[in-house]
């Protein structure tokens, strides 16, 4: 197995337009639990642990490489009540924003935020760079935009991000697991929210038709907050499998939309 | 009756004795990681070894080639059943179980090959690359299916009484447990060592070695004494290790390849290697009279064995001789069936049997109670058995301690936590996923009563082997029993201290040649088993050192008379060595008549939790706030290690309560790892709270009994009653999951 080992951006690029199927490696968090119990085999791997420029956390650009950790401390507060639900402490250590986008599973704890807030997905190679939206970069259950020789530079935030933000994730013991519902709800003062819901669809879900009904409520009454739930639990997509069944997904959704709701007035 | 110790006072003369809370030999280098477990096993030149498993329920075996695992560099060995040099099935009590698969695959993860190579990557990529075709049939997996058509390993009734009594208030109910895994943190691993003149050594942490010596050595077709086990370091068992797994598999590869062989089993095969808690299906009908006194139980069990026996006969008959608690009864009808399907097969697991069957009655005392109009404490007073009783089942007379009734009073006195949770939303149900705020959770109680036999029943010949031995330091106590991280090795050094007076006691863990067997570390008997021959031992060795110097007070520095040392433990030994070898048996035991009658155990032992839960009924979340308890424990040998004990047991409920269970779709286990089998972590254990009932038992080291299973019997249906409790809902079925709280 061939290692790069670059210590900037420039050097990540070379290595990747040298050998673009090559397999990246952050926290080696999801990578790691795939080659131990995935068979999975990389050829070869660029570690990117090395690199500084990709864990630079600068106003509303968050590094690829940030840890959990760091962003469990941060100053954006749904992302980091996400942060603190990602594993354990020692994952959350090793475990980066850029490895979630990576994985792009449905269950990632910090995509409902991005989704949320409507975060650019920054990307790099030779070529240049770009930069799509959440939901442009994230295409299916693991599965994303990424292509052959680019690399997760990090995450652009808008820039203005809500005061009101909250995020709330469900699983059968209280913390290290993975996620059967999550959600994040934002809303600005006047009333705009928006709501973005994981593990309850292939991609992060956003109820959109749910935002348009509150948002135009600047003090919802109780019966608006039932409704608001009521329809976030109508647009979700959930499915059965071994953690959950559709049907309480679908019901946990519309409960933890309307707790965020009222958390946020 | 004692609370939770803090600080025992020493009662012996002599430091680190009974009733006190010496540290462990081995605590030290456990916590600084300097302990050899047995996947730490190393020997120079030694190979790697990985197992071919089944991914069917069930399968013909159309072909084996390991013709592409035997092309990769490094690649020693592919080894099939008919690699089998001896007998080519194994078993605890029925050799039912291929060693590798002998032309079907049974259940998903059966072995069918292994193979030894260079290293343990390797190993595992000739593993994949042996080539077996499958044909896959149609595979048994549903139990009531498999009884239906006569599927089964042993069917029990279990009748005692009128059958025509019958009760003017009658409560039914049906009941389900899951499919329950020991999930022990240290893997199944083992080394084992060829000796150059076909014998071999094996080195694994198992359960009890004689035992796993007599599968192994008719497997491999030598003589006994060709064949030797060595206990390594155990990282955990609770019935997992009773059963072989890579035992024979490894000792094929040595003596096949003639070169040392290790496996060290990751998680994910772990689960796949051992056998797991036998799911369940529960039938009750209670029937009482009005004044509460309970007339009749009628039950039907069916617990499902999966694919090869193991330990599934003695399991059921737990499950019957035990399915109505420690009440009183005059009569009863318990029919139990252990089924034989395509299911990974199930077996021991701490509680063994007795845990299903006091979810679900228990949870019919409390719908009686609600049905006579009583509370269910005075309802469980009202009918609990004591020492002197008639087991309503079967009908023996109770001898040595069971306080039952002062094990339910001492635990409804004890009080209540605060009405509230705390300010940390960390300690609300949904913990770290701040699903919950304190305005949205319900408080329930629950309080259940549970108990089981201590040690072999069933007129087993039920024996332990110790030898103890003077030396110029101190005492040298050798034995086979193991160590499993329960404590035991303290346990033995404290008897043997208090018996001698002597502080220096070092406890040897001996080869299956070097002494005859201790007896499975199961059954909760190790205590009382391998604890009474060093206790008889001991004794026997200071009476010998007595007699030597004439009489006296022994110690560590010699013989005293008068507080004078008037001989050294050398001036003792001059004249020769003094050592002592006892075979320890409990009282008989006799084999059940048809109906499920007779002396069937050699003791009893009770306990009762009451657990108090937080609930958000609205997403079905629980957070387990406090499990209080009360245990009958003859005797608190090592009061700390007791409390951990009682700690983890009833962590190991809880873990049954509300989210440990394999999942297993037509046979296939979809949730083979620690990411997917949620073990409670810090943030979902409960605090607990402990009272120790004293009465001495019958016999045993100082009326001790063992304790570690009744901790893991009721403390589940203690927190499902509870979820009961602040829900209003009936919740049948262990674990309970969100949506059977949430209603959806």
């Amino acid at each position: 197995m061939e290692i790069a080992r670059p210590t900037d951006l420039a050097g990540v690029l070379d290595a990747l337009d040298a050998d673009p199927a090559a397999t990246l490696l952050a926290g080696g968090t999801d990578l790691m639990v795939e080659v131990t119990y995935g068979g999975r085999r990389p050829a070869s791997v660029v570690a990117l642990r090395r690199v500084d420029e990709l864990a630079t956390w600068e106003g509303r650009t968050i590094g690829s490489g940030v840890t959990w950790a760091r962003i469990e401390h941060g100053p954006v507060r749904a992302l980091a009540q996400a942060a603190r639900t990602v594993g354990s402490p020692q994952i959350r250590s090793a475990g980066t924003i850029g490895g979630n986008l990576g994985t792009a599973s449905p269950a990632g704890d910090g995509l409902p935020f991005l989704a949320a807030v409507d975060a650019s997905v920054v990307l790099a190679s030779t070529a240049g760079r770009r930069t799509l939206r959440w939901d442009e970069f994230l295409t299916g259950p693991k599965q994303n935009a990424l292509q052959p020789g680019e690399v997760i530079v990090g995450v652009e935030l808008p820039e203005h991000l809500p005061e009101r933000q909250e995020f709330a994730k469900i699983g059968a013991r209280n913390a290290m697991v993975i996620s059967v519902a999550s959600a994040c709800l934002v809303r600005e003062a006047g009333g705009a929210t928006r709501i973005a819901l994981g593990s309850v669809g292939p991609t992060p879900v956003r109820a959109r038709r749910a935002e348009e009904m509150i948002s135009a409520e600047p003090s919802p009454s109780p019966a608006a907050v039932a409704e608001f739930g009521r329809l976030v639990a109508e647009e979700v997509s959930p499915i059965t499998d071994h953690r959950s069944t559709a049907e309480y997904r679908r019901h946990a959704s519309g409960v933890l939309a309307r707790r965020l709701l009222e958390r946020c007035l | 009756m004692t609370t939770t110790p803090t600080a025992v006072p020493t009662t012996t003369a002599v430091a680190g004795g009974i009733g006190t809370s010496p540290l462990r030999p081995d605590g030290i280098p456990k916590v600084r990681g300097e302990f050899a477990f047995s996947g730490d096993l190393h020997e120079e030149g030694m190979l790697w070894g990985a197992t071919v498993r089944s991914p069917h329920a069930r399968a013909r075996i159309l072909s084996i080639d390991p013709a592409p695992a035997l092309a990769i560099p490094g690649v020693h060995a592919v080894l099939t059943q008919d690699d089998v040099p001896g007998r080519k099935t194994c078993g605890q009590a029925v050799k039912d179980q291929p060693v590798l698969a002998d032309g079907e695959t049974r259940f998903w993860g059966e072995p069918v090959a292994v193979v030894a190579a260079d290293d343990a990557e390797t190993a595992a990529r000739a593993a994949a690359a042996v080539a077996v075709r499958y044909e896959p049939l149609d595979a048994l997996t549903d139990p009531g299916e498999a009884e239906r058509q006569g599927s089964v390993f042993r069917t029990m009734h279990v009748v005692n009484g009128d059958p025509d009594r019958r009760g003017e208030v009658v409560v039914e109910g049906y009941y389900e447990t899951g499919t329950i895994d020991q999930a022990m943190l240290g893997t199944e691993a083992g080394l084992a060592v060829p000796d150059g003149e076909g014998g071999v050594d094996l080195y694994v942490a198992t359960q009890w070695i004689h035992e796993d010596h007599e599968q192994l050595y008719a497997s491999l077709g030598v003589e006994p004494g060709a064949a030797r086990i060595h206990l390594s370091g155990i990282g955990g068992a609770f019935g997992a290790r009773e059963d072989l797994t890579l035992q024979i598999h490894l000792c094929m590869l040595a003596l096949h390849t003639g070169r040392p062989v290790k496996m060290v089993l990751d998680r994910a095969e772990s689960f796949a290697a051992h056998v797991h808690r036998h799911p369940s299906r529960m039938w009750y009908r209670h029937e009482a009279d009005p004044d509460g006194t309970l007339v009749r139980v009628e039950a039907k069990l069916i617990f499902d064995g999966g694919a090869y026996q193991t330990t599934s006969h003695a399991v059921i008959a737990n499950g019957a001789y035990f399915a109505m608690g420690p009440y009183h009864c005059e009569s009863v009808d318990v029919v139990g069936i252990a089924t034989r399907t395509n299911n990974p097969p199930n077996g021991a697991m701490r509680g063994f049997g007795a845990v299903q069957v006091c979810f679900a009655y228990e949870a019919q005392m409390d719908k009686l109670a609600a049905a006579l109009g009583m509370d269910p404490i005075d309802l469980r007073l009202r009918n609990a058995l004591d020492a002197g009783d008639r087991l309503p089942t079967t009908g023996q007379v109770i001898e040595g301690a069971f306080p039952v009734a002062e094990v339910i009073r001492s635990l409804a006195a004890m009080p209540l936590p605060d009405a509230g949770p705390g300010g940390d939303p960390r300690h609300l149900p949904g913990g770290a996923g701040l699903t919950t705020t304190a305005a949205d959770i319900r408080r329930g109680v629950g309080f259940a009563v549970g108990f089981k036999n201590i040690a072999f029943a069933e007129s087993f010949d039920d024996y332990a082997e110790a030898r103890v031995t003077l030396t110029p330091d101190g005492l040298l106590v050798e034995t086979a029993a193991a160590e499993v991280g329960q404590g035991m090795v303290t346990v033995l050094q404290q008897i043997a201290r208090t018996a001698t007076g002597i502080e220096q006691v070092e406890v040897a863990f001996v080869d299956t040649a070097a002494i005859g067997s201790a007896g499975s570390t199961s059954a909760s008997r190790q205590t009382q088993m391998t604890g009474g021959a060093v206790l008889e031992a001991a004794e026997a060795v200071r009476d010998e050192a007595l007699r030597r110097a004439g009489g006296g007070t022994l110690s560590g520095e010699g013989v005293l008379r008068d507080g004078v040392v008037v001989a050294t433990l050398a001036d003792v030994l001059a004249e020769g060595p003094i050592t002592e070898l006892v075979r320890f048996r409990h009282p008989p035991t006799t084999a059940p008549s048809e109906t499920g009658q007779g002396d069937l155990h050699a003791g009893f032992s009770v306990a009762a939790h009451r657990a108090v839960v937080d609930v958000d009924p609205d997403l079905g979340l629980v957070r387990v706030v406090q499990v209080d308890t009360a245990q009958d424990v003859g005797k608190a040998l090592h009061p700390a290690a007791l409390v951990g004990q009682l700690e983890g047991g009833i962590l190991q409920g809880v873990g049954m309560a509300v989210m440990e269970e394999l999942r297993i779709d037509d046979g296939v286990v979809r949730n083979a790892s620690f990411t997917d089998y949620l073990l409670p972590t810090i943030l979902d254990a409960p605090d607990v709270e402990a009272v120790l009932i004293e009465e001495p038992d019958h016999w045993g080291p100082f009326g001790a009994k063992g304790v570690g299973e009744p901790p893991t019997i009721s403390s589940t249906a203690a927190v499902v009653a509870a979820i009961r409790d602040a829900t209003g809902r009936d919740l049948t079925r262990a674990p309970v999951r969100p949506e059977d709280v949430a209603g959806v």
